[in-house]
């Protein structure tokens, strides 16, 4: 494998590119606003609404 | 705004769990039977029952039509409710739906005839190949189109996961397919070797990762929070385990090759990314676990949350395991032995079994708007496949370390204490009963739950349509507001979710492939290396027809216990005309990359007609219709054809009389055989005799004294002489 030019870039791009990517991801969990992660973690029991209209009919 | 009415459609996730709970019972049932050929070798009763055949069907039934099928109706039935919308395309569905079963039934009936490509869970031969990625398509197109009628801004984080499914498991599948096909029933592979195998690996555990596990999360993300009815613990983790988790497992691949050929660099990489896999891994199911915050006392009463809470924790510690096992020295230890098929069953019996049987009880009953017919019912299930899945298990761990151990166990005088590999299976069958006890207590849980659904759904009917209103989407809400966060706008438009998927997932493959692709010119190659004979070649077709890799590796590893028992350490070399190759993962019969030479050719006809001959105790199934169905040649030269065109060194001289040269091959094993035999009579196109040509050839390349018949592959050729 030594044969392969700047085989040694390899490891290195790919913890910068994994670092970077987990950072960027983290960032943006910190810095999104608390009231829009609530609405967005209700969606899945939101439908139980649906659920009462469709049984009230 | 005026509300919209519309009506979801229950009917094809109906259908979906039905198929699931069908194809669930056949594909396990197929393992039990495998399980008990183990202990009970006569249970082989035909060709298309030996175990090398069936053992794909078993895995691929387990993945793809059980699991498979149970993704499809937890998506169709969470994607319509996350997005507010019935399914885009009613027609797309079904075309979906009976394809896959399609598909299903092409693959039941074409691995028992032996038509298979040898990549494990990837057996399948091209034209089905085909049909998988039309399927796929349909359903992703299906997928998008919803997305895009949504009348609910946000995707919810399961849908994400969703979508990281179908782009991934769309390119790994076209990737690792890249076949050459030589008829409608037969292909290789257009990598070879070392290449072939890292493809492989990098598709295998993909499909871990992106079939068994990406997509059941989107379900634990969405039908959790339902059962529990709260909220998932911390979205915000979710979106961390999701970025984490797809970027990370698409390079994980390598660590089903430690030790072997690889390159070492590649190796290593494999590892780290493993290792790191653990954090978005537990990350996700610490999140999954905490939903339950308060509400554990439920836990105690409902069935489906006793599965999902057994599922969860099975997905935690199946992903310590696994990066565990990728670390070298515990892979030295647990590579091919039983170790890693426990590892797995803790995977798919635990994690997705019990997912998907958690989210059957959740659905089945809401699908015929009734309740469960019996609550009790379904917690004995839970207790006999939980009890199940330990019978299953506990037994493989001991026999894992079992093997391992006595595989490396050396006298004072250097020498093997179990020379004979045979000793180290014999010790294992009461291991194997006892693990076939807990497929079948993990079975007979099923039947009791195909019970409690037919009794639940005839105490209901089916609301095929499940009408539902939500606000449309206005327009304006799709234009970007001043200031607002960035991510949004990827949330908003799912097609560019997709993209940034396709990225994440495109880094680790391209970072990984690339360089092995040129390996090709970088291997260190061995002159004494030349290509099969087409006797050779066709024998290794019918080692691929009968599964042999399923229990027999190729592949020596550098360790004293293993030169020592098998011979010099397998080169990367060696392969270089291996199309598909044919490393294997498993052990359960000693490794055959230098078994050629090691016995006459008297010895493979007494064994393969009857091993325990010459094994007394031996597990091998019989391979007796080799001895009465003729070698088809029909199609040797094109094989010949297809391997140059594929960079094998043929000469043409070679191809244009190949038959001959196959012919005066066989002629002389089965003199040989005449003569080494008594009263038996060897007819040269026999299939044994062309399996014996190969087996024969395995491994003695290096040792520099090539047969006339392998001369003659590449005589005339000047390439090859150079």
């Amino acid at each position: 494998m030594e044969t392969i030019d700047g085989v040694s870039i390899y490891p290195i791009l790919s913890f910068l590119i994994f670092f970077t990517l987990f950072v960027g991801a983290v960032a943006y969990i910190l810095l999104k606003d608390r009231k829009s992660i609530e609405e967005i973690s209700l969606l899945p029991l939101d439908n139980d609404k649906d659920f009462s209209h469709e049984e009230t009919k | 705004m005026q509300a919209e009415t519309f009506y979801y459609d229950n009917k094809i996730v109906r259908n979906f769990t039905v198929a699931t709970i069908i194809w669930g019972v056949i594909g396990l049932l197929v393992g039990l039977w495998i399980a008990l050929s183990l202990v009970y070798p006569e249970m082989n009763l035909a060709s298309w029952l030996s175990f090398g055949r069936l053992r794909a069907l078993h895995t691929n039934g387990a993945i793809f039509a059980f699991v498979g099928n149970a993704i499809f109706a937890g998506i169709y039935y969470s994607l319509q409710r996350l997005l507010k919308t019935r399914m885009a395309s009613d027609l797309l569905s079904k075309v979906h739906f009976w394809g896959w079963q399609l598909i299903i039934v092409a693959a039941v009936i074409t691995l028992p005839l032996g038509i298979t490509s040898s990549k494990e869970y990837a057996e399948l031969e091209w034209p089905i190949d085909i049909g998988i990625a039309l399927i796929w398509v349909i359903f992703g197109v299906n997928m998008f189109w919803t997305i895009l009628k949504r009348r609910e801004r946000h995707l919810y984080v399961a849908i994400w996961f969703y979508i990281a499914t179908f782009v991934t498991v769309a390119v790994l599948h076209i990737v690792n397919n890249l076949e050459l096909p030589i008829n409608a029933f037969k292909s290789y592979s257009i990598f070879a070797g070392v290449q072939d195998a890292l493809v492989q690996w990098w598709y295998g555990h993909n499909a871990v990762a992106f079939f068994l596990t990406t997509p059941v999360l989107g379900l634990m993300y969405y039908f959790v929070p339902k059962a529990a009815n709260r909220p998932v613990y911390s979205y915000r983790l979710s979106i961390i385990h999701f970025w984490a988790l797809i970027f990370l497992y698409i390079w994980a691949g390598p660590h089903h090759l430690l030790y072997t050929s690889l390159p070492d660099w590649a190796q290593s990489l494999g590892t780290v990314f493993s290792i790191m896999l653990i954090f978005p891994s537990w990350g996700g199911m610490i999140n999954g676990l905490l939903t339950l915050r308060g509400a554990w006392d439920k836990v105690r009463d409902s069935a489906i949350l006793k599965f999902f809470v057994v599922a969860i924790t099975a997905y935690g510690m199946s992903t310590l395991e696994g990066p565990l096992l990728s670390l070298k020295n515990f892979n030295a230890i647990a590579h091919y032995t039983d170790w890693i098929p426990a590892h797995v069953h803790i995977g798919t019996l635990g994690w997705n079994g019990f997912m998907i049987f958690g989210m059957i009880y959740y659905l089945m009953p809401k699908l015929y708007k009734t309740s469960l017919f019996s609550e009790k019912l379904a917690n004995a299930h839970f207790w006999i496949a939980t009890t199940g899945i330990l019978f299953w298990a506990l037994p493989m761990y001991v026999s894992g370390w079992t093997q391992s151990l006595m595989w490396k166990e050396f006298n004072p005088d250097g020498t093997l204490v179990y020379g004979n590999f045979l000793e180290t299976v014999t010790q294992l069958i009461p291991l194997y009963f006892t693990r076939a006890i807990g497929g079948t207590l993990y079975i007979i849980g099923m039947l009791i739950m195909v019970v409690n659904i037919v009794r639940t759904v005839s105490t209901g009917k089916l609301v095929a349509q499940e009408e539902a209103s939500a606000l449309p989407l206005s327009s304006t809400e799709y234009k970007k507001v001043k200031g607002e966060h960035w991510h949004r706008w990827i949330e908003r438009k799912p097609v560019q979710l997709m993209l940034f998927s396709i990225v994440a997932i495109l880094i680790g493959g391209i970072i990984e492939i690339v360089p092995t692709l040129m390996v090709k010119s970088n291997i260190p190659t061995i002159s004494d290396v030349k290509p099969y004979t087409a006797l050779e070649l066709e024998g290794r077709d019918l080692y691929i027809r009968e599964g042999c890799n399923a229990c027999h590796s190729q592949m020596i590893r550098p360790f004293r216990s293993e030169v020592a028992r098998y011979g010099e350490y397998s080169k990367a070399g060696e392969f270089v005309y291996d199309h598909p190759f044919l490393w294997g993962s498993k052990r359960t019969g000693p490794d055959l990359h230098r078994v050629g030479g090691k016995y006459p050719h008297s010895w493979h006809y007494n064994h393969m007609l009857d091993p325990t001959s010459m094994s007394p105790g031996s597990i091998m199934p019989t391979y007796e219709w080799m001895y009465t169905s003729d070698l088809n040649t029909e199609y040797t030269t094109a094989k010949l054809e297809a391997m140059v065109s594929l960079g094998v060194p043929y000469s043409a001289d070679y191809i244009a009389n190949a038959e001959k040269h196959l012919m005066a091959q066989a002629e002389e094993i089965a003199a040989e055989l005449e003569s080494q035999l008594t009263d038996v009579e060897v007819g040269p196109k026999e299939e044994i005799v062309a399996l014996i040509a190969y087996l024969q050839r395995l491994g003695i390349d290096i040792k520099g004294t090539p047969s006339k018949h392998t001369e003659a592959t590449v005589a005339g050729n000047q390439t090859a002489e150079k």
